[in-house]
């Protein structure tokens, strides 16, 4: 996909007057949980996010991290730590902050009986923006988002991906100081991935914040600057993707299938090529920071596996090595 | 700046310009149906016993009038707001904006005031057509027909946010509207009931706003005197908004 629109067409604002000094981060949280009766969503985390930065909450469904996602969001009340977003407490400010965020949440709320412009304009008055700016703003969005040959359609015929796109610009729709993102691309074929990807790139150059929980590991590695693998309401490790990549896993990965059933059997064959093994229910991973060198080592030994793969390694990699299991949506 | 309660009133409007037509051509066409069956048809059996002291479609009429605010507002509280929390989760899309929550609760009862008002419009013409009115206190059944879908869609919004499943509405109108519409006073004096029925009458809004609308359409005193009428269905109102906010802070909290 090109872009077609410049950037500089949007009305936004280069750089953000916020009423946080610029040591404050916008959203801290320290010992942050979530309780539902007995059952423990967050189990105490430390979060800083920064202005302008892409920051992404990583792990699988259950891992806390919509529920972390919620009382940033001011809609869920913490059970316990301290949560401070823009300066402010999101339980007492609750309005005043999220005036000054969007919010593009997991499951679509849009309006399906009203127009995809429509759908933006009203949005747009729950923030007291005037009704003019409100069309002219929806206008702007629906180009940013590429919609504007949908405008004045019903929601309900989109595809999904056109929807999340329309979700997107509805959460800009108060010009925010932070987007929240709660899984972006969940149930998108791979284009409408990509495509809204390269927008909330865009957002990310202009200088947005960003907050998302993703469970692609591909996801949170094009978008986020910094980003926490959750687990269990808790955080197993902190950092940019390439940080955790290696200080988790190695360069590269080898991917070793063998056709007979007792893949166990090979563990002991494989000792020491490498830096590390791991067992997964079809195959053999191998972490090895020159790939193409553990793939030799293992013909050295006169083993015969069915098929090889040499990759780079991943989050994905990362998030094994941290849980011990693979993520599982 | 609007007030966040207006922006939840005009969201309403924007949905309703699409179906207006149809809407206030049916607040016109279903009373000439009802006065035609009930007021004329049947009214031509009931008034040859000449119990009511009133012709037939005179009594029946403002009671039809009162029955249809409570039709459109229980119409209009139950499926779109059940909609608005598990369907299009419009009030999940209103939650992450500073609009709060008595906002979403006034600004949509708003606009149910505002779809009874028109319905009550319409009956009114309706019946100055069928020579119903005889009274010039007869616009005071506006009013009346708000107040009356204002205490009856305030705690309907409040069931509305509690249950899971919308086949609970099927447990809301034979268990309350249904029986409120037949025994409240809309088709005969609830005199002729027996005591209990007649008590489960007196607590329900639908029988002050027949007593209400009654005695404005004909001129007529109320059984309990105006103001009395006129509170209970404002103390139903009130307990029923407070409920509403109450289920509704529930319902979107965690």
């Amino acid at each position: 996909m090109v872009l077609r629109k410049s950037l500089a067409d949007l009305s936004y604002p280069r750089v953000r007057v916020l009423d946080v000094s610029a040591a404050e981060p916008l959203i801290a949280a320290h010992g942050l949980v979530k309780r539902f009766g007995d059952f423990t969503a967050v189990a105490g985390i430390d979060v800083d996010v920064r202005a302008g930065e892409a920051f992404g909450f990583l792990g699988p469904n259950g891992a806390g991290k919509s529920s972390t996602m919620r009382m940033i969001g001011c809609v869920s009340a913490p059970s316990g730590g301290t949560l401070r977003i823009l300066g402010m407490d999101p339980v007492r400010d609750g309005p005043a902050i999220r005036a000054r965020l969007g919010v593009c949440p997991q499951q679509d709320s849009l309006d399906q009986d009203i127009t995809v412009r429509e759908n933006l304009t009203v949005y747009a008055r729950y923030f007291g923006i005037s009704r003019r700016q409100a069309r002219q703003r929806a206008d702007e969005l629906l180009e940013f988002v590429q919609l504007t040959e949908r405008a004045n359609d019903k929601v309900e015929p989109l595809s999904g991906g056109m929807k999340r796109r329309l979700t997107i610009a509805r959460a800009l729709v108060n010009d925010p100081a932070i987007v929240l993102l709660d899984e972006p691309t969940t149930g998108l074929d791979p284009q409408a991935r990509h495509l809204v990807w390269e927008r909330l790139f865009q957002l990310k150059q202009r200088g947005v914040t960003l907050v998302l929980t993703t469970h692609y590991m591909d996801e949170a590695e094009q978008l986020c600057d910094r980003l926490v693998v959750m687990d269990g309401g808790r955080i197993g490790a902190e950092g940019s993707p390439r940080q955790l990549i290696e200080r988790y896993a190695t360069r590269e990965v080898v991917e070793l299938r063998f056709s007979d059933a007792t893949l166990d059997s090979y563990l002991g064959k494989l000792e020491g090529i490498g830096e590390r093994l791991e067992l997964l229910p079809d195959r053999i991973l191998l972490y090895a920071d020159d790939g193409d060198l553990a793939v030799a080592a293992v013909h050295e030994r006169q083993l015969r596996p069915s098929s090889v793969l040499v990759r780079r390694s991943t989050l994905e990699d990362v998030f094994l090595h941290l849980t011990g299991r693979t993520l599982v949506d | 700046m609007a007030h966040p309660t207006y922006a939840v009133f005009e969201h309403q409007l924007v949905s309703y310009r699409r179906v207006w037509r149809g809407s206030v051509l049916s607040s016109f066409l279903l009373p000439v149906l009802f006065l035609l069956a009930m007021g004329l048809t049947v009214g031509g059996y009931v008034d040859r016993g000449g119990g009511l002291g009133v012709r037939y479609l005179d009594f029946i009429a403002p009671g039809l009038l009162a029955s249809t605010a409570l039709q459109v507002a229980a119409g209009e509280a139950t499926w779109p707001v059940h909609a608005g929390f598990v369907w299009h989760r419009m009030y999940h899309g209103m939650r992450a904006t500073p609009v709060r929550i008595p906002d979403m609760v006034r600004g949509h009862i708003m606009y149910i005031l505002l779809r009874v008002a028109l319905s009550a419009v319409g009956f009114l013409v309706v019946m100055a057509l069928f020579g119903a009115v005889h009274s010039a206190w007869a616009p005071a059944a506006l009013p009346v027909a708000v107040l009356v879908g204002l205490a009856t869609a305030a705690p309907i919004f409040a069931y509305s946010a509690t249950i899971s499943t919308d086949g609970m509405f099927a447990v809301l109108f034979r268990f309350a509207v249904v029986p409120m519409t037949l025994f409240a006073g809309v088709f005969f004096p609830v005199d002729s009931l027996p005591l209990a029925a007649r008590a489960l009458a007196y607590v329900s809004p639908l029988w002050h706003g027949v007593e209400l609308t009654r005695a404005a359409t004909l001129g007529t005193p109320t059984a309990w005197g105006g103001w009395a009428h006129v509170s209970f269905l404002v103390m139903w109102s009130v307990a029923g908004y407070l409920l509403a906010v109450h289920r509704f802070s529930r319902r979107l909290a965690d």
